[in-house]
């Protein structure tokens, strides 16, 4: 080969050239050497730039991710700032930077500060540093938030026995205590905020009580939520059963007669219960109710916050480090496995997290089958030819379709025609409710819809871990007077499975971070009912039992949820913290994904490696 | 343009059987050399020489004026011979002639192959293998291979010996345990295998691979044995071994074997067939083939003059 090449005739020898046509060969080699493009050094830069550029992007952005949700929920601590003008404020600090300050902002200012503000943009070259101080007390002053600039401070202490109240409603709260009820009866009460000793037990207190109360609350909620939600379904089920009756026999009809004195019998079963449950739970928060702490704020406004609507209430000035830590991961599990409150802004992403899963899982069982059944014909039955091709290039054409326009697809075809029909068929009584249950957003269509966004992933790379079987395989399987079902299910499918597996868990990622196409066919802000719970079994898909699963519920979503909490909030400031935790959390799970895909086919390969040669 | 040809150079190929058979005078043999050759290397049909001793025997295969194309690339050009049952046929060339191809051609496996198309008829003890009423998954139950490279399956060794047996649908486990080990035995393996017959096929080492891919050739008792130089990723003992099979097994199977190894040819086979570009040369009894050929060209390869 490398022979043929020098004897290939070469060009005249350039006339600058001293050497004989003799060593022309030899020559004309060293020349080539010479130019940019044989180096490939310049290349080498190239290359490798590009590549580390992508990587710098990568890097950055999960960097960033990941230390803005890592360090969110870490306890920080409660400054109390006495302005030049007389105002008090105190908060948590959440950012602080440098802008520039232009003079008629300075006119704006009260006077007292206005000189401080002239000496400080000097001394900052025109600059002044401000931090934004999350003052929380919303249903006080109506804010959240308050800018305030270093100059136009002039005292700034960090209060030991400050605290921070997170609460159920109307977000944080910062004060010091002044007094605590217990059961209805006070028990100290506070001589100002420096009188330490009757604070540390106003805290002994709280901490000693909280628990039982907040066990009430939980248990409240489970009679007023759980509870009270069966009976009602149980109230709705009669009463669709009697609409069932009425609309295929008509009001004059025995069946009719029967399912409306069985609906008024349950009817007055489940309104005797739910007074009983209302009376039970009544009952609980009047004794809550004796639990409450008075907090005075940094202007000294009192307020009164009732244990119940605590979620947990620290000094954030006065904590070990084992307190922080342990303070931090409590706030992990809580936004882990607490529902979301506050417009999703505060608690935790579990039926979001449920969501996804149930939504990704649903769409991986959809899609495999569906998926590796193409593939197989593509790559093992059908012949190769334009048609063949041009199948091919749909598929990969398929995969670059916007993903807003398969959700447009799904809420037409999956939503509106196959929803519908499933309603008329089965649930008539529902639809005669107009309360469709099958036709509108729900798991099962967004489900399918991402099915069919990530069935082109799955073709490919099915095809691609089916054209890797090597043929040899499959001639022995023949040679043995295999059929081409047997060849493909005894010998091609479990050596593509590694490859499938791979491709289907790709998929999954992709689904499970796709948002666009889900906020048409299903994904809702708040969802009140699991798409899967274990503790209801009553799903089901037309006549199908389908035990917890409930696929015609709308779901929440960790994509959708970072898109709502990021641009839909009334209250962005305070989400965004919530936006960095639950996109580390989704790319956490994709991740994991990857991971396991990785770890599976490395797994899986293992069995098919040669020990021969 | 190759039938052409053909009838124009046949006086020349006729002559040069005839020298052939004369035999003896050195002279015609060496001019046939020079005509017979190139004519192959130039693309025409030359008359292959039989030895008349394979008209005696009875025959399991026969093929007829079989050519085959690759795409527009003729890889068989008319080729006619009959394969004796229950003796070693041995299939020798230079690199590139078409043995392997022949050799696919027998149980089909070239219908695998989209560009093939082939002209002629085999019959396997006088049932056509080339006719459309063919079942080819029943053709190739009546036969084993084993293919130049191992290619044992992803699976147990158990499994890849029984795999015949359980596409036939067989689930008696006494029965595939006793086809198994004598499959393995009379591939020589069963010694080396028995304790791990649970193991992944592919565990083993390459000349196993290849002794396992025999053992599951022979476990569903094929009436022929198509081997493709089975023996090229083995030992010489592993290869001793192979022959001593071959050897047991003739008699009762029919073998076709390809070759390289002009020694090994030699030793296990009855009639030993010369390929040339996609032509059959020479087919005679081994004895005759490596001692006293017909044609100075056979001499000239098997005694490696040339090839
Ligand atoms: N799948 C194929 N497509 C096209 N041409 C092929 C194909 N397989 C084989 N050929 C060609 O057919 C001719 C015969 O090939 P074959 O494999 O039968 O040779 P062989 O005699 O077995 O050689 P070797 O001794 O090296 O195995 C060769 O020229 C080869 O290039
Ligand atoms: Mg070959």
């Amino acid at each position: 080969m490398t022979s043929s090449v020098a004897e290939i005739p070469t060009p005249p020898p350039a006339p600058s050239s001293p050497q004989g046509s003799a060593a022309s060969g030899r020559r004309r080699r060293l020349g080539a050497g010479n130019s940019l493009a044989a180096k490939g050094e310049p290349m080498v830069w190239l290359t490798g730039g590009a590549l580390a550029l992508a990587v710098a992007m990568i890097v950055c952005l999960l960097v960033y991710v990941f230390c803005q949700g890592i360090v969110t929920f870490w306890p920080v601590p409660l400054t109390h700032a006495k302005m030049g003008d007389g105002t008090v404020l105190m908060g948590e600090q959440t950012r602080a930077e440098w802008y520039r300050l232009d003079d008629t902002a300075i006119k704006q200012l009260p006077p007292e500060v206005q000189l401080a503000a002239q000496a400080a943009k000097k001394a900052g070259e025109g600059l002044v540093h401000r931090r934004l101080l999350r003052t929380g007390n919303f249903d006080l002053t109506g804010t959240h938030f308050h800018w305030i600039n270093d100059f136009a401070i002039e005292t700034e202490t960090t209060p030991r026995n400050a605290m921070v109240v997170e609460r159920l409603e109307k977000g944080r709260f910062y004060g010091t205590p002044k007094s605590i009820t217990i059961a209805g009866k006070n028990l100290v009460t506070a001589n100002g905020s420096e009188d330490n000793a009757a604070l540390d037990e106003i805290w002994q207190a709280f901490v000693e009580h909280h628990d039982t109360v907040v066990a009430r609350r939980d248990e409240i909620e489970h009679l007023e939520k759980h509870v009270l939600g069966i009976e009602s379904a149980r109230e709705t089920n009669a009463r669709l059963e009697m609409r069932g009756e009425e609309i295929v026999h008509g009001l004059e009809s025995e069946e009719y007669v029967k399912a409306e004195a069985h609906f008024q019998q349950v009817r007055a079963e489940v309104e005797k219960r739910t007074v009983e449950v209302r009376q039970a739970a009544e009952k609980l928060k009047a004794q809550n109710r004796g639990f409450l702490v008075t907090m005075t704020t940094a202007q000294g406004v009192e307020k009164n916050i009732d244990l119940a609507d605590i979620v947990r209430m620290y000094p954030a000035n006065n904590l070990s480090l084992t307190e922080k830590w342990s303070l931090y991961f409590s706030r992990w599990w809580e936004f882990f496995f607490a529902d979301p409150r506050e417009a999703n802004s505060e608690g935790g992403v579990w039926p979001a997290i449920i969501g996804t899963l149930t939504m990704t899982l649903a769409m991986a069982l959809a899609v495999v089958p569906f998926g590796v059944l193409a593939a197989l014909y593509l790559r093992e039955y059908a012949k190769s030819g334009p048609i063949t091709s041009a199948v091919r290039i749909a598929i990969n054409n398929l995969a670059g379709v916007p993903s807003i326009v398969f959700g447009v697809f799904g809420l037409g075809f999956f939503c509106y025609v196959m929803g519908a029909s499933i309603d008329e068929l089965f649930y008539p009584a529902n639809l005669a409710d107009n309360n469709p249950v099958y036709g509108k957003g729900a798991v099962i269509w967004a489900s399918l819809t991402l099915a069919l966004l990530t069935v082109p992933v799955v073709i490919v790379a099915a095809e691609e871990a089916l054209a890797a079987v090597p043929n040899s395989m499959r001639e022995g399987s023949y040679a043995c007077g295999g059929s081409k079902w047997q060849t493909i299910r005894r010998i091609v499918l479990p050596h593509a499975m590694p490859g499938i597996m791979t491709g289907t868990i790709l998929a999954m990622a992709r689904g499970a971070g796709e948002v666009a196409p889900l906020m048409l066919v299903g994904a809702v802000k708040l969802a009140p009912e699991l798409p899967f719970s274990m503790g209801d079994w009553s799903g089901s898909l037309g006549p199908i039992p389908t035990g917890p699963i409930h696929f015609d519920r709308s779901f929440m979503h960790l994509g959708f949820h970072i898109y709502d909490l990021g641009f839909q909030s009334q209250n962005s400031e305070a989400a965004k913290p919530m936006v960095f935790t639950t996109t580390l959390l989704l790319i956490a799970m994709v991740a994991g994904l990857n991971l396991m895909a990785i770890w599976l086919r490395a797994r899986l390969r293992k069995r098919f490696v040669s020990g021969g040669f | 343009m190759t039938e052409q040809l053909a009838t124009h150079t046949k006086p020349t190929a006729t002559d040069s059987q005839d020298a052939g058979v004369a035999i003896q005078p050195q002279p015609p043999a060496e001019t046939a050399k020079e005509g017979r050759l190139e004519a192959v290397a130039r693309g025409e049909v030359v008359p292959a020489i039989i030895d008349p001793a394979l008209e005696d025997e009875k025959h399991v295969l026969e093929i007829s004026n079989f050519n085959l194309w690759y795409g527009k690339k003729q890889a068989l050009l008319d080729i006619s011979m009959s394969v004796p049952r229950g003796k070693v046929t041995a299939m020798i060339g230079p690199s590139g002639c078409g043995k392997s191809t022949l050799l696919r051609c027998v149980n089909r496996m070239n219908d695998l192959i989209d560009t093939v198309r082939i002209k002629g008829d085999m019959l396997l003890n006088g049932d056509t293998i080339y006719a459309p009423t063919v079942d080819v998954i029943e053709l190739r139950k009546r036969m084993g291979m084993v293919f130049q490279k191992p290619n044992p399956f992803p699976m147990s060794i158990f499994e890849n010996v029984v795999y015949p047996l359980r596409i036939d649908g067989e689930r008696n486990k006494d029965v595939l345990e006793s086809v198994c080990e004598r499959s393995l035995r009379g591939a020589a393996l069963w010694d080396e295998v028995k304790d791990r017959l649970h193991e992944s096929g592919l565990s083993l080492s390459g000349g196993q691979q290849q002794r396992l891919c025999i053992a599951r050739a022979i476990a569903s008792e094929p009436e022929v044995l198509l081997l493709d130089e089975p023996c090229s990723a083995l030992d010489p003992i592993a290869t001793g071994k192979v022959e001593d099979l071959i050897h047991e097994l003739s008699g009762e199977y029919s073998v076709l074997i390809v070759t390289h190894n002009m020694q090994q040819a030699t030793r296990i086979s009855d009639y030993t067939a010369f390929m040339y570009l996609g032509q059959l040369i020479e087919y005679s009894p081994t004895a005759t083939m490596f001692t006293g050929p017909k044609l100075k060209e056979t001499e000239d390869y098997v005694t490696g003059r040339f090839g």
